[in-house]
């Protein structure tokens, strides 16, 4: 029974993490058709600032660090996409090509920066104790991850479909041309929207550091999870991130502990049979 | 006489061995190697318009089932490259019928994820694999009695064997299929309006190009006699896609100089910058912005402003 307790509550926790980095790449997907390779290296240097600043001073706290690591990888991802993405609007293949030789520079700096050991992640004690109900014990920090997920989930929920700012992205994932064309600064919201995939994924990483460490290699383990999810929920779409998100945490918690040699394989599985019934994926409106 | 460059990269190729010692020589193998992957690679992403950044798998099936069918089960090198084929095409059907419900940045995306699937597959499945430790003690074939284990016999081995898959995708690609397959490129709806099944020759296009990965990855396997999952990292097949762009995608010249840039660079430059992989991704950066259609037409258009 504790054995399907905790591998259910890892499996949400890891969910919670992959929605925190598949978000970020569906909504770059959606409104700018690009697909951003850099993803899961916005990921890992996230985890490796976090680890820095709680080492450089403890009294930080884990929410304080990931605000400041979110906000530094937003900047970067802001970088890349105005001076960079920018110049190759006309050149989609162009774009990812960028962003995958971006990725490579950011985890081979972070390899130079970090060197090639682990780096533990500290949490605060209150987050790392565990907690006793009903007779069982949960990590606590998982849920607290889980708790982070739904509520940013709910936050871009209420941005994109509650804001002024979120219908304008909307009518430019729908037709950018159109909303070009009635005024809509089409192009500023495209930084913007990188800014924050970017920075919820660097944000993410923070938050995964207590649980992964920050590693190099880092970036190649979530980037493939981040591309299933999305693929699995369908591209553009939050509702496939997070449910996508939490169907990959569970399939992969559940099968490095049942089948650890074929964890990868069982991985493909529910990709295959969504492409193989619905290319465009769980929820999504645009084919990939 | 456009036949006199190539035969004369040819017959400088073939001298090399009795001109060079055993580093170019071997350094001129890898080459080979990674020349006949672009040239796989090319076929989809040039001829048609189908970007994969999964061609390393292709390339670490054939190694592998190489490698464990000779090591482990202990069959010659013929039989154990005959397998490596057969698993090649079946990887490559599942492959392609899965990819290919997508295109476009679907279809990059979903080879990708696949590719890295294979490569976790490389690492934990240590019971087939050895994981980390990668297999060793493969033995190289020996056709028709001839040793391969000297560095120039097995040079002109894979000299042979590279040129015909060239000369076999310069034929395909000037065929009428080659001509379909440009058709599908370039105007996919028209192509299935006119009667001709898209699906079925971008999955014949797909097929073919991860056999010729599978040939690459048993010159790979036997060059190395070593496999590790490495080989079929994201990073190799960027490699692959970068040796294909940065020479110029749907020119048949353009993955032979793409690859032997990327070789050389991977070679020379590692010797001086310790960081290859941040090397790469400055290279990408710069060929993408500053020569995006690659080399060999960038060269053919300066030469044509010239006259």
């Amino acid at each position: 029974m504790q054995f399907w307790i905790v591998q259910t509550l890892n499996s949400l926790a890891l969910g919670g993490l992959l929605f925190l980095l598949a978000s970020g790449f569906s909504l770059i997907f959606g409104l700018m058709r690009i697909a951003n390779l850099t993803h899961g290296a916005f990921f890992m240097l996230g985890a490796y600032l976090g680890a820095s600043l709680l080492r450089y001073d403890h009294d930080l706290g884990l929410w304080v660090s990931a605000l400041l690591a979110g906000l530094a990888v937003a900047a970067l991802g802001g970088l890349l996409e105005r001076f960079v993405l920018r110049r190759l609007s006309r050149n989609p293949l162009g774009q990812v090509l960028v962003t995958l030789g971006v990725s490579f520079i950011i985890a081979d700096a972070c390899l130079m920066a970090f060197g090639g050991d682990p780096i533990p992640v500290p949490t605060s004690r209150a987050l790392a104790r565990p907690m006793f109900v009903a007779g069982f014990v949960f990590p606590t920090y998982r849920l607290v991850v889980l708790g982070v997920a739904i509520l940013s989930a709910l936050a871009l929920h209420i941005l994109l479909d509650r804001t002024r700012i979120g219908a304008m992205i909307r009518a430019g994932v729908d037709d950018p041309a159109m909303a070009r064309a009635i005024g809509i600064p089409v192009s500023r919201l495209f930084t913007l929207t990188f800014c924050l995939g970017a920075g919820i994924a660097g944000a993410g990483g923070v938050l995964a550091g207590p649980i992964f460490s920050a590693y190099p290699g880092m970036d190649a383990d979530m980037l493939p999870l981040a591309l299933i999810v999305v693929i699995l929920g369908g591209v553009g779409s939050l509702m496939g991130a997070f449910v996508g998100s939490f169907i990959i945490g569970f399939i992969y918690t559940f099968g490095i502990a049942l089948v650890p040699d074929l964890a990868y394989v069982i991985l493909f599985l529910p990709m295959i049979i969504v492409i193989a019934l619905r290319p465009r994926g769980l929820f999504g409106r645009l084919a990939a | 006489m456009k036949w006199i460059p190539t035969a004369l990269v040819l017959a400088a190729a073939a001298l090399l061995p009795l001109l060079g010692g055993d580093f170019y020589v071997n350094l001129a193998s890898q080459i080979l190697v990674a020349v006949l992957m672009a040239a796989s690679l090319n076929l989809l992403v040039g001829y048609a318009g189908l970007t994969s950044l999964g061609q390393a798998a292709f390339l670490g099936v054939a190694a592998y089932t190489c490698a464990w069918t000779g090591v482990k089960l202990g069959v010659s090198p013929v039989v154990a490259a005959g397998l490596a084929c057969l698993m090649t095409l079946a990887v490559s059907a599942l492959f392609g019928a899965i990819a290919l419900r997508a295109s476009g940045l679907g279809f990059l995306m979903i080879t990708l994820a696949m590719s890295q699937v294979v490569w976790g597959l490389a690492y934990r499945l240590v019971a087939i694999s050895n994981g980390d430790n990668g297999i060793s003690g493969i033995v190289r074939p020996s056709p028709l009695g001839l040793s391969l284990d000297s560095p120039g016999a097995f040079y002109w081995f894979t000299l042979l064997v590279v040129v015909l898959a060239l000369w076999f995708i310069a034929i395909l690609v000037r065929s009428s299929f080659g001509a379909t397959l440009a058709g599908t490129r370039d105007q996919p709806q028209r192509m299935a309006a006119l009667g001709h099944n898209v699906w079925l020759i971008r999955f014949a296009a797909f097929m073919i190009s991860g056999f010729l990965a599978g040939i690459a990855g048993l010159l790979f396997v036997w060059y190395n006699k070593y496999i590790h999952p490495s080989a079929l990292s994201m990073t190799a097949s960027a490699e692959a896609l970068l040796a294909v762009i940065a020479g110029g995608s749907g020119t048949l010249a353009g993955p032979v100089v793409g690859a032997a840039v990327v070789v050389l660079l991977k070679n020379y430059a590692s010797a001086y910058v310790e960081r290859w992989n941040m090397m790469l991704g400055f290279v990408f950066l710069l060929i993408v912005l500053f020569l995006p259609e690659g080399i060999v037409p960038g060269v053919k258009r300066l030469l044509g402003r010239g006259r």
